[in-house]
């Protein structure tokens, strides 16, 4: 039976509490309430109310009978987490860390963000229970996400840039933990995916199953069955676990996603991984990008929601008992996937999740139409729209279909 | 239990800490140099890291000054073979965080401080429930593991306390390191607390910045932990330390920047000085 992690935080050799003395009571504290929580079936109610009457679950699966038709292999569905309030899954992850912190009486909230997909729900969230919000953004994502930056603004959140490191998501990170070790008596760090220190990455697989959990529920209604191949990206891995965690013991194929950013090949990548190695980074034992003295490598992908260094320590632990394959895809490759899905169904992905879409794409050429293959579509594209203009010059005459003709 | 020397030492003690490689590792030799002679009863020496959880903003730069030389924990472990060809006798601590040990390999880790004399280990993130494995190399090559406590230890405090080897670390209050004007009221409180636990010297570190604030503390622990504020004056002095021309005035303006911090602890301890 699949039963991680123990009562260290242990997934496997992965996962544990790698902090500072100070943060040990605050684990603590949140342990012990999660435990609680997640017992409680009030608790668990209203989570669930605040999903459906805010922001909007379920959400819908999806058929793409247009790419379906075009590839000519398995049939392709979508699960909608980009139809989420505020655009993606990490609205689930939110309110169930805002409802902890609520009911551990704490009212400020910290909290980290790459591509700010994780910054406007923390934000949100804080604005619907009247938190004080703050987040730490590397400067140089506040540049590619100015558009989620005044999203936070207007939601009421402080947005502190950070000049260390790369200035992205690993040093926004180490600095949001610093702050908390400073406010930990009174501040709720909401960290946005499964990384992080004990009981973090099982928190927020607890509060992101939802969509697996949906998933699995939708897609036996409409086929009958279960998928064949279920995909997801993974760059911290929230969407991914959150996905995957209901079909672990099922006899489904799952897939993860990594950025292979300029090609895993080159120094410019996120596939974590992929290429990486055993270490620790943000108060866990993961894969992380680093040196051969321990230090930590920037990592590199056109998604800012991808590029981080690590990867949860359940990813890792997946990935070395072999349950998951895990995958990279390059930013060429999740481009083309952005444009076609565009074209072919009207729905503009994150390019987040435009790397799960392109190995989708690859992988359902290769299955009949009796298979399926299920894709997390963890966010939708607004926020990317900056970026992609200025890596692709739509044209009305454009093909985008036919590098994918079977 | 493993045990450093400077267990039997029963005055305040004044512990500075400094980071391998900062401005060079030539420097970091004689800088150490100079806090023994400042009055330093032992050394922290500070392995620089990407990515350190438990530092503020004057520590984390000093880092990267050191990283852009390229110092690594293996070439910090080796400069203290060197600060002991220099004359360096105090006990020396090697401060790193986990990743970097992690990647040397563990045991190479230890084998390696042991055949360097390094006489103690620091790593703050690394709390007691993950420290089992390194605790075991530590008795095994007599190199004590230096744990920490802070001002929200509480329950776990006893604990920790009872497998303190070397001396206990105390957190000064929440919070990275860093210079800081006050320090919490409650801190003698804690102190207290924690010595009643100790049975290894209690030493104080964090935000320690001022003489005042030294004299504030040294009846209630056994030692005082300088970092930031020694290692600010370093990144005030890094030019004239790296010309040759103004290195020797510029390492008397630390030691004298020194010895003004911790006069108060010096004052208190004179008859222990005298007897050295």
């Amino acid at each position: 039976m699949y039963n991680v992690p123990n009562e260290n935080g242990r997934f496997g050799d992965f996962g544990g509490k790698f902090v500072p003395e100070t943060l040990m009571l605050p684990l603590e504290e949140i342990e012990e309430e999660l435990t609680k929580a997640l017992a409680d079936e009030t608790f668990k109610a209203e989570y669930i109310r605040i999903l459906q009457q805010y922001s909007g679950r379920p959400t819908p699966l999806t058929f793409a009978p247009n790419l379906t038709k075009l590839l000519n292999g398995a049939k392709i569905y979508l699960k909608r987490e980009d139809l989420n309030h505020t655009g993606a899954h990490k609205i689930n992850n939110a309110i169930g860390q805002a409802l902890l912190a609520k009911r551990m009486g704490k009212k400020k909230i910290i909290a980290e963000t790459g591509a700010g997909q994780h910054g406007v729900a923390a934000a949100t969230v804080a604005a619907h229970f009247g938190m004080e919000c703050i987040v730490f953004m590397g400067e140089e994502d506040i540049k590619r996400q100015e558009l989620n930056v005044f999203r936070m603004k207007l939601l009421g959140a402080e947005v502190v840039p950070v000049y260390s490191g790369n200035r992205t998501l690993k040093d926004a990170t180490n600095e949001a933990i610093r702050y908390w070790v400073q406010h930990c008596d009174d501040h709720f760090y909401m960290i946005g995916s499964v990384v992080g220190p004990h009981p973090y990455p099982k928190m927020v697989r607890e509060f992101q199953r939802v969509i697996g959990d949906e998933a699995k529920r939708q897609f036996l209604e409409r086929e009958g069955k279960l998928p064949n191949v279920i995909v997801a990206c993974v760059g911290g891995g929230s969407n991914a676990i959150g996905m995957f965690y209901p079909f672990l013991e099922d006899d489904v194929q799952l897939v993860g996603v990594e950025a292979a950013g300029k090609g895993v090949d080159t120094p410019y990548h996120a596939a974590t991984i992929t290429k990486g190695t055993k270490g620790v980074i943000h108060g866990s034992l993961t894969y992380l990008l680093q040196d051969e003295y321990g230090q930590i490598i920037e990592p590199y992908s056109i998604s800012a929601g991808l590029d981080y260094p690590g990867v949860g320590p359940e990813h890792a632990y997946l990935a070395s008992i072999g349950r998951v394959r895990y995958e990279s895809v390059t930013d060429e490759e999740a481009i083309a996937a952005f444009q076609l899905l565009s074209r072919e169904e009207g729905i503009i992905p994150a390019i987040e999740s435009a790397h799960a879409l392109a190995k989708a794409v690859e992988l359902a050429k290769t299955m009949d139409d009796s298979q399926t293959v299920l894709v997390c579509l963890s966010g939708r594209g607004d926020k990317d729209v900056q970026t992609m203009m200025r890596y692709v010059h739509v044209k009305e005459d454009d093909d985008v279909a036919a590098m994918y003709r079977n | 239990m493993t045990t450093l020397p400077l267990c039997t030492v029963t005055k305040p003690m004044f512990i500075p800490f400094i980071v391998a490689g900062d401005p060079s590792p030539d420097i970091t030799v004689e800088l150490a140099l100079a806090l023994q002679e400042a009055g330093a009863d032992m050394l922290e020496l500070g392995v620089p890291y990407s990515d350190p959880l438990a530092d503020g903003p004057i520590i984390q730069r000093a880092a990267a000054r050191a990283l852009r030389g390229q110092m690594t924990l293996q070439k910090a472990v080796e400069l203290v073979p060197e600060m002991r060809k220099k004359g360096v006798k105090i006990p020396i601590i090697i401060f790193t965080y986990y990743n970097p040990v992690l990647q040397l390999g563990k045991e190479h880790f230890f084998a390696l401080a042991q055949q360097n004399g390094v006489d103690g280990v620091l790593i703050p993130d690394l709390p007691f429930e993950e420290s089992g494995p390194i605790r075991q190399l530590g008795e095994k090559t007599g190199i004590p593991l230096i744990s920490l406590v802070a001002p929200t230890s509480k329950k776990r405090m006893e604990t920790i306390a009872s497998h303190a080897q070397g001396f206990l670390y105390c957190v000064s209050s929440l919070g990275v390191t860093g210079v800081r004007d006050t320090l919490p009221e409650t801190l003698n409180g804690f102190l207290t607390e924690v010595k009643r636990h100790s049975r290894v010297p209690v030493v104080v570190g964090f935000g320690i910045s001022t003489s005042e604030q030294v004299k504030m503390l040294k009846d209630y622990c056994d030692g005082v932990v300088i970092g930031s504020a020694l290692v600010q004056k370093i990144e005030q002095l890094n030019e004239r330390l790296q010309t040759p021309a103004n290195k020797e005035e510029a390492l008397a303006e630390f030691q004298r920047y020194a010895r003004s911090l911790v006069a108060p602890l010096k004052q208190a301890c004179s008859s222990h000085e005298s007897s050295k």
